[in-house]
């Protein structure tokens, strides 16, 4: 035996194994000509057929010209009876005819085929048939399509079921036409015809929510034969019961429970992955998956063992808890053969396992980690990086082991998730950070990933100048400058610069490398170079500041739209920036909207649009909802009613509204509202002068002409309708509506720069908050500023916290806020206030308590 | 985008048979999204074959698909599927491909037979999979719709005893009845 295959071995390094190994195409392409011999000399055009499919297969490409002509030599073959040749010969077809031309002239040889008493014809030849023709041709063999739907044979079914299901992505009107046909053959007793003809039916229907849902309660009652076809009716299930939001069958549910009981192992498998993937699953729906997946678990079939471990480790991350029972089981497939099932085990493991056991569980990982692949790897990041959360004293030993990775093999995907967990964990855990920068530094001294060495140097410019000893990352940065390409170079530049500008001590030494960086080949590391040496050069704080630590952050769209206004506009003065520095851009939907108002139009650029705010209670007769849009002087109301009653069309509607210090210039009503069609009044606010006026309550009332009408067709039955009005919740304007949110990337730095002059200072008691996180989301909220520095986010367990708030006040005026917050009985808060205008500063400092 | 599959009939990514030294004897991608061109399928091809053919496992992920396998001497065959597919259905195809190639090869998988019959495992590849949608998953049924040429193949006594037991159970009642024809010719010779 052993012998024997050793011959076959040398044969091979003969070539004489490969009977197809030395064919050209050229070569080939001529021996087509055999095609042509009358009669069809079988054995010789079956070998050279074979040739040319096994050179398509290869990856070998045709010419239009040489496709065109195998093609046509190839339909010569039709005159020969052989089975397999022809059988050929419909490969060849569908092989060339997405390259050769005027293919439709085999149409009439294959619907001869497919209306021919051969079976071993029919099947294969629908199948060709359907490739070559259009929706036109289509018309022409519309009997023969219906006929073979519902034919005997299942092969011929099945064939022209999955014709329909390609034909239908082009042109699914031809095959709307065959529905009843395709009803008949869901019914059949085959296996596959059933499978095919489900696909094709609910493709179909697929758009038709109600006609979904008819034909999932006629099949799920009803019990289909094919484990294939219910596999899909599973899946169709699961979708309805995610998207169905009210609606919700629980008999849906029932149905994917009862088949956990289903005989086929695909269908039990098939059932338990939809009820843990399902959203709506709760930890009560989840036990009988659960256990139907640990049976998998101890299967000899290493892919049942792999799909269950797989889904699993899924559920794992969203209920840790309910895995649990499977911990035995998956603790037994650590030492698997299949390193891809041990991996998954692991990781499985460290999600559900207790702080104790991740030692071992990473000792047994890295036993085998080079084996598996990069997927799988990620996976295993992945894990580290949700351990390293739960158990901030493990990640000593999670950052050497993830470090480990790093310096190993690997693509991009995984070194980017490796580093961005060592990201998380230095943003978590302030002393795991110079560990952590450490170890960044040192893999971008070998990174050939030039993204990720950009993401990493951009870091260390973040992070680094704030460390105890700036000056050794500096070593780093600046190796970077010499060796790297011109996209590393350029960023590297601008993070030299930024610990230039933070550590006074580095400076003359930053300066040197910087001129040195001016020599440059590329144009943009030049110019980053020069302009930051200029900078840095002035020693002005304001300069450096404004241009290096903060420099402005736009949201391009509501700026490109800011400065065509600007030039369209006949002002002389120059374009004032601050007031575009943004994080989140204008609703451009809404800038448009009102731009297009003629009595809107002068009042210059958009600053902000609240969120919708409802101003009448859900299921009511009229609904109405408030944006509030803030100008540089002017406030627009915006109204969107919706008329919930049938019987009523209502005419001139406005809304009414009164406060104090507020005086109505426009109103906007809406002429005409008809039943459940939404419609919008406006109302224009001139804001007061006094800046501590600018916020206040106002009374809403809802004005309106109605006129009853024909709940049917909407036509007003009286042409003379009643006045009414109803009332409405109150419109707040709040100090958020006049401030937008604001990036620093440099919160301290922008703190230090403001000055202390505009300095407001206070403490408030904010007894109805029970919890930290609930007071930095209500002071985020409350102020419509950005939180910095990533201080929204509170290290557990800590009862202090600082939160960091910038924003820009209407009219452009720089505003930053810290608020020192205390944890005991209700959260104490000291805030404090600065920007460029006193007036601002005590409108924030006011607007708390 | 929720982790439910999705309702599809078009459930294979891809079909290969590779040699023993990874090279592609036939494969076949349905899904033009997931490799650009020839040179991407090829490089998928050398990695997968890295990666699985040391190891028996059945199984493996990736480049973001589930690759279910099989290997005999030196023939290595794959079904891929999208990364969170059904394994199971998967494994269905695989072992139609395998159990028909075998039925087509007369149980003798390997690559030299492979390449004498290539025409007909075209076909069977065909029978098995058209454009993505499982077509059909009994192996008996694909040999019987491709293994046309039986009949051909010369007899000699090592094999005529296997070569009548799979012709007793793949073929139709017609092709039985020349097979016992011919049986008895062989023998009377």
């Amino acid at each position: 035996m052993i012998g024997s295959f050793k011959q076959i071995k040398k044969d091979e390094e003969d070539g004489g194994g490969n009977p197809y190994h030395s064919t050209d195409k050229t070569s080939v392409l001529q021996e087509a000509r055999v095609f042509n011999e009358t009669p069809v000399n079988v054995k010789r055009s079956t070998h050279v057929l074979t040739k040319i499919l096994y050179l398509l297969n290869q990856g070998e490409t045709l010419a239009t010209k040489e496709a065109t002509d195998a093609f046509f030599a190839m339909t010569k073959l039709f005159q020969s009876n052989d089975l397999v040749l022809r059988r050929l010969v419909y490969l060849g077809i569908k092989e060339l005819c997405n390259i050769a031309e005027d293919t439709i002239i085999v149409t009439s040889s294959l619907t001869k085929d497919m209306t021919g008493r051969e079976d071993q014809y029919r099947a294969p030849s629908i199948r060709a048939l359907c490739r070559i023709t259009d929706a036109s041709m289509m018309q022409a063999i519309d009997r023969y399509m219906k006929q073979a739907i519902v034919d005997r044979a299942p092969g011929v079914s099945s064939a022209a079921l999955v014709s329909c299901r390609h034909i239908l992505k082009e042109s699914p009107e031809v095959v709307k036409r065959w529905v009843s046909e395709v009803q008949e053959a869901l019914s059949s007793d085959c296996v596959m015809v059933q499978f095919h003809a489900l696909g094709v039916l609910h493709q179909l229907r697929k758009s038709d929510k109600l006609a979904v849902t008819k034909l999932v309660s006629k099949l799920t009652s009803s019990s289909l034969r094919s484990p294939y076809a219910i596999c899909l009716l599973i899946r169709i299930v699961a979708r309805l019961i995610e998207e169905d939001e009210i609606g919700y069958d629980s008999r849906l549910s029932d149905f994917l429970e009862s088949m956990l009981r289903h005989k086929a192992e695909m269908v039990t498998y098939e059932a338990a992955n939809a009820i843990v993937t399902l959203k709506r699953s709760s930890a009560r729906d989840l036990p009988p998956a659960i256990s139907v997946l640990q049976l998998f678990l101890s299967s000899p079939k290493p892919t049942l063992r792999f799909a269950a471990v797989r889904t699993l480790s899924k559920v794992a991350m969203t209920h840790p808890n309910a895995v649990t029972a499977c911990n035995l089981d998956l603790e037994n497939l650590i030492q698997d053969v299949n390193r891809s099932i041990a991996t998954l085990a692991i990781t499985t493991l460290l999600k559900t396992g207790s702080e104790g056991s991740v030692d071992r569980l990473m000792k047994s990982i890295s036993s085998f980690l080079n084996d598996i692949s990069d997927e799988f790897k990620i996976v295993v990041v992945e894990a580290l990086r949700s351990l390293a959360l739960k158990y901030p004293r493990k990640q000593a030993v999670l950052m050497g082991q993830l470090a480990d990775m790093l310096r190993s093999e690997g693509g991009l995907p995984y070194k980017e998730a490796i580093a961005s967990t060592i990201i998380t964990i230095i943003e978590d855990n302030p002393e795991a950070k110079e560990k952590g920068l450490d170890h960044l530094c040192e893999f971008i001294e070998d990174c050939e990933h030039t993204t990720l060495a950009v993401r990493i140097i951009h870091l260390l410019g973040r992070e680094g100048p704030r460390t105890r000893q700036p000056s050794r990352y500096i070593r780093f940065v600046y190796n970077r400058v010499i060796l790297e390409n011109a996209a590393v170079r350029a960023a590297a530049v601008s993070v030299l610069a930024k610990f230039g500008a933070q550590c006074e001590g580095l400076l003359p030494n930053i300066l040197v490398l910087l001129q040195r960086c001016m020599m440059d080949t590329e144009d943009e590391v030049r110019d980053r170079a020069t302009y930051y040496h200029a900078i840095l050069a002035t020693r002005d704080s304001t300069l450096i500041h404004r241009y290096i630590l903060n420099p402005p952050q736009f949201a391009l769209p509501s700026l490109e739209r800011a400065l065509v206004q600007y030039l369209q506009s006949p002002a002389v003065e120059p374009f004032e920036t601050r007031m575009e520095e943004r994080v989140v851009p204008t609703h451009e939907k809404y800038a448009e909207q009102l731009s297009a108002i003629p009595q809107f139009a002068h009042l210059g650029p958009l600053f902000k649009s609240s969120t919708p705010v409802e101003l009448t209670e859900a299921e009511t007769e009229y609904m109405v909802r408030c944006i509030k849009h803030t100008f540089q002087n002017h406030i627009v109301l915006q109204f969107d009613c919706t008329n919930t009653l049938n019987d009523q069309l209502l005419e001139s509607v406005s809304v009414v509204v009164d406060g104090e210090g507020w005086v109505v210039q426009t109103s906007l009503p809406c002429a005409s509202l008809p039943y459940s069609q939404p419609g919008s009044c406006y109302i224009l606010l001139p804001i007061p002068e006094d800046i501590m006026s600018t916020t206040g309550t106002l009374s809403a009332t809802l004005k309106f002409t109605v006129r009853d009408c024909d709940p049917a067709t909407g036509e007003p039955d009286t042409d003379e309708g009643y006045e009414d009005d109803y009332t409405l919740e109150d419109v707040e304007i709040t100090v958020a509506d006049h401030v937008q949110r604001a990036a620093r990337s440099n919160f301290a730095a922008g703190w230090e720069e403001l000055g202390a002059t505009n300095e407001l200072e206070d403490t408030f008691a904010l007894s109805a908050m029970s919890t930290l996180e609930e007071a930095v989301t209500q002071i985020t909220q409350f102020l419509g500023m950005h939180p910095c520095d990533r201080s929204d986010r509170i290290p557990e367990g800590k009862s202090s916290h600082t939160l960091y708030l910038a924003g820009t006040y209407r009219g452009g005026h720089e505003v930053l806020v810290r608020a020192k917050l205390a944890l005991a009985d209700g959260v104490t808060m000291q805030l404090t206030v600065r920007s460029d205008d006193p007036e601002v500063s005590e409108v924030i400092a006011s607007a708390v308590g | 985008m929720s982790g439910l599959l999705e309702p599809t009939l078009y459930i294979i990514k891809g079909i290969a048979i590779l040699d023993n030294d990874g090279n592609r004897l036939l494969a076949k991608y349905y899904d033009p999204s997931i490799f650009s061109g020839v040179k991407e399928e090829r490089k998928f091809e050398k990695n997968l074959f890295q990666k699985t053919h040391r190891a028996n496992a059945e199984v493996i992920m990736l480049d973001r698909l589930t690759c279910v396998y099989r290997s005999n001497v030196d023939l290595f065959f794959y079904v891929m599927g999208m990364s969170y597919e059904n394994e199971l259905i998967l494994v269905s195809v695989l072992s139609c491909l395998y159990d028909a190639v075998s039925a087509i090869l007369r149980k003798n998988v390997e690559k030299r037979a492979l390449l004498d019959n290539l025409d007909l495992i075209m076909l069977a590849m065909d029978e098995i999979c058209d454009g993505g949608i499982p077509l059909e998953t009994d192996p008996q049924v694909v040999s019987q719709r491709v293994a046309l040429r039986m009949e051909e193949s010369p007899f000699n006594d090592q094999t005529v005893t296997q070569q009548v037991r799979q012709k007793l159970e793949t073929t139709t009642g017609v092709v039985l009845q020349s097979a016992r024809e011919q049986l008895k010719w062989s023998l009377l010779k």
